[in-house]
């Protein structure tokens, strides 16, 4: 290992519209370190390896390679010049082989023939760094765990000579055996003079792997430095260090009675033991990280995704899992974190997403008028900028399509509200009006379970916050008791909380 | 853009395309395509493809898609030739070849919903065993049974002659806005366009999804049960292999007429002007000498041009 950066980042900025994703950010990598790249949802880690893979061009700044100027076109001219993303998920041909896989697109050829030999020789090469016993050449990747196609997604950047692999979130999905091999795999890779540079919540990874971190927020560089004498807290310091806006509604609320009960509750995968209890007239928050299982909990909740062990106790009536329309009958509703795919319906008018849970109908004939006059009464109540209930949903801004998957629940007028990620992705006008409509509902005696990545929100608009880790749900406990930093040490590190 | 004026651009199109049909043979052989009987017997001839058209459009609406039309009008008219042959009055026959429709299309829904395999394959499948069940029951033969006054649906020229074109006509159009009613007037209509829109959205909002996409299968085939019969009505005998490839025609019908494979969207009137373009295309070229061959390769294109500017005219509004 030397001291000589091997990739050199310097004043990247992009913007996307009015929104800066970069405003000028630095990233020195060293030739075989594994660098450690941290920082909050939305702090603008994914955009800054989107400009160094060549997904995107930045607007400004510069960046060199081993010493040479780049400016990747796209991905395949990064991946020449030796530079892989490991995305979350995998990029892999399931029915092809690991073989095939590996060298897929760079097939060593003659006349056109794959070079039967010359593939073994890059395979064999690749599968002796990887090492792993499931590994075999001949073997389809349908048939391999997470964790092993994982490293066949690092192996084909072995194959392809890189000298700079990023990888975003390797362990979210693999389990703490699978995790214990692609540390091996990342060890050796360095040994070779790869350099690495790894995406990551979990700060005990950092402290475990890492040699150097960079630390991003609002997507701007805000530390950097070495890893060994570096205690953590200071680096969780650095990733919040933001003053709380004037974007949240003041509150004083005064819970009723209970509402929801979940008591162990488990899904078929996540969460593996979620209990709370949620009361009328609050506002319950969720933090954790992405992968944690809080939208698998929600999902849970509402019928969606199976139930395998624990109760769910709503207004006092106990079952171990029940289908979406029962839970719909008992006064619950989730908006869903995947506005486009789940939360609306984008081909259909504003006023069919509105109605869609709770219509009006005498003898299922709409009354038409009555529906158009609902659902404009709810696009004025939200501020949903549009024509009329007839414009299609898909035509809508991101904020707006949000508000109109919020009216169907307000339609429904539902009890309980899961509210996932309600304002991912949509600009401060919707946000705040969204926020404005939590109080509203919460003062009319509804009860609100709001899962967010973005811990000021929580902070501003919750009663109490309960952490989930890796499929553990915390205690919930009065928000004046969390600060930023607890709430990400509490989902990120191993034995806090 | 508003929804009225992008329903009414939606039609616009299978309408345009009609009316240059129509122009275009009014001049080139006006005295044969302009005549009364020409007309009822163009009409006629869309009966049977509107009629699969009507079910296929809720079907393709939903975001499913029915290959068994074909097959089930076969096993339909078959099943009616059948109960008239052994005595049963015509109305018995009819409603026997709606049943048989109307249980093909409820497997159909039931094997789409319960087995999670795509309606493709299953409809696949269904297409090749409604065909064969009909074939046995003919004995592998044409089916020859007193038609009744089922023969009386089909006939070009309807006996009160003020109805000026066949029965079955009449029927078609009749149907068409009770079942466009329903896909734009009730909530079973919009929750059909809603899981064709977006399945995840729709079981989100608590609609009973598996329950909807049983019964949209089950009137699709209980529109080709009805197909089915009037086809015996045309032909007076129940033919195991006919309407062949016909649940091609009824796709492209709704196709042309703006529904969209994807699902979440489908205008009945434009599936029936899609329907009706083909027949007077068909005609026109009759009436023209032209071979049949040109036809197919008219229609052919027709298809992939009317999608084609569907998509430019969705991605500009």
């Amino acid at each position: 290992m030397t001291d000589a950066p091997i990739l050199r980042m310097s004043g990247i900025q992009k913007r996307y519209g009015a929104l800066v994703a970069l405003g000028g950010v630095d990233l020195e990598v060293r030739a075989g370190e594994l660098h450690a790249l941290v920082g909050e949802n939305g702090a603008g880690k994914s955009t800054l390896m989107k400009v160094l893979s060549g997904a995107e061009r930045p607007d400004a700044g510069t960046m060199s390679l081993a010493g040479a100027a780049y400016a990747p076109r796209g991905p395949l001219d990064a991946l020449s010049r030796g530079v892989a993303m490991i995305y979350q998920e995998l990029n892999l041909a399931p029915d092809l082989t690991v073989a095939e896989n590996l060298v897929l697109g760079r097939e060593p050829s003659r006349f056109g023939l794959v070079d039967r030999a010359a593939r073994r020789a890059i395979v064999d090469r690749v599968l002796a760094v990887l090492a792993h016993p499931d590994l075999a050449a001949d073997r389809v990747v349908r048939t391999l765990g997470p964790g092993a196609r994982q490293l066949v997604e690092i192996g084909r950047a072995l194959a392809f000579d890189c000298k700079l692999v990023v990888l975003d979130e390797p362990t979210s999905s693999l389990s703490a055996v699978e995790a214990r091999a692609l540390d091996g795999v990342l060890a050796r890779l360095r040994q070779r003079g790869v350099s690495i540079i790894y995406i990551t919540h979990f700060l005990e990874e950092v402290e475990r792997l890492a040699e150097r971190y960079t630390v991003l927020r609002d997507g701007k560089t805000v530390g950097a430095g070495v890893v060994p004498g570096t205690p953590m807290r200071a680096i969780v310091q650095q990733m919040v260090g933001r003053p709380l806006e004037e974007l949240y509604p003041a509150h004083e609320r005064t819970p009723g009675e209970v509402i929801l009960t979940i008591d162990a509750l488990a899904g078929a995968r996540l969460p593996t033991s979620a209990s709370l209890t949620l009361r009328r007239g609050e506002v319950l928050g969720l933090a954790g990280l992405v992968g944690a299982g809080r939208t698998e909990l929600v999902r849970a909740l509402l019928g969606l995704d199976p139930v395998r062990a624990g109760t769910i106790t709503i207004a006092a009536r106990s079952d171990g899992g029940a289908s979406v329309p029962v839970r719909i009958a008992q006064g619950v509703g989730l908006l869903s974190e995947d506005r486009k795919a789940e939360g609306v319906a984008l081909d259909r008018p504003i006023v069919d997403n509105v109605m869609l849970t709770r219509d009006v109908a005498r003898f299922g004939l709409l009354r038409t008028a009555d529906r158009d006059r609902l659902a404009r009464g709810w696009m004025e109540k939200l501020a949903i900028k549009a024509q009329g209930p007839a414009h299609r949903a898909g035509d809508l801004s991101g904020g707006n399509q949000q508000k109109v998957a919020l009216a169907r629940l307000l339609q429904q007028d539902a009890d309980v509200l899961l509210l996932d990620e309600p304002t991912r992705g949509i600009d401060v006008g919707s946000k705040s009006e969204i926020y404005a409509r939590i109080d509203a509902l919460c003062a009319a005696g509804k009860a609100v379970l709001v899962v967010s990545s973005y811990l000021p929100e929580l902070l501003g608009i919750c009663d109490r916050i309960a952490v989930m880790r890796r499929g553990v749900l915390g205690p919930a406990r009065p928000v004046a008791e969390w600060t930023e930093a607890s709430l990400l040490e509490a989902a990120t590190l191993e034995s806090a909380a | 853009m508003s929804a009225r004026v992008r329903t009414l651009l939606s039609s616009a199109g299978p309408a345009i395309g009609v009316i240059v049909a129509l122009l275009l043979f009014s001049l080139l052989v006006p005295d044969q395509f302009l005549s009364l009987y020409n007309f009822r017997t163009v009409v006629t001839q869309t009966v049977i493809v509107s009629i699969g058209a009507i079910g296929a459009t809720l079907v393709i609406a939903s975001g499913g898609i029915d290959l068994s039309v074909g097959s089930v009008v076969a096993l339909s008219s078959v099943a009616t030739a059948v109960l008239l042959r052994d005595g049963s009055s015509p109305l018995v026959a009819l409603l026997g070849g709606l049943a048989v429709g109307a249980v093909c299309g409820a497997i159909n829904g039931v094997l789409v919903t319960r087995l999670k395999i795509v309606p493709f394959i299953v409809t696949l499948g269904t297409m090749g065993i409604a065909r064969g069940v009909a074939k046995w029951l003919a004995n592998e033969q044409t089916v020859n049974a007193p038609a009744g006054w089922l023969e009386d649906l089909m006939r070009k020229t309807p006996d009160p002659r003020w109805l000026v074109v066949s029965r079955g006509a009449w029927i078609t159009l009749l149907l068409a806005g009770a079942v466009a009613f329903v896909l734009h007037r009730t909530v079973f209509g919009v929750h059909v366009l809603a899981i064709g829109s977006s399945e995840p959205t729709a079981r989100l909002a608590g609609v009973r999804v598996e329950r909807a996409k049983v019964f949209v299968y089950l009137l699709g085939g209980l529109f080709a049960g009805l197909a089915g019969v009037l086809q015996f009505g045309r032909l007076t005998v129940g033919d195991p292999t006919t309407a062949l490839g016909l649940e091609l025609d009824v796709i492209a019908a709704v196709v042309i007429g703006g529904g969209s494979l994807s699902g979440g969207r489908g205008s009945i009137g434009g599936s029936l002007l899609g329907a009706f373009f083909m027949a007077v295309l068909a005609n026109g070229c009759t009436l023209t000498a032209v071979p049949s061959y040109v036809q197919e390769i008219v229609v052919g294109a027709i298809i992939v041009v009317a999608v084609a500017l569907d998509r430019v005219r969705r991605e500009r509004s």
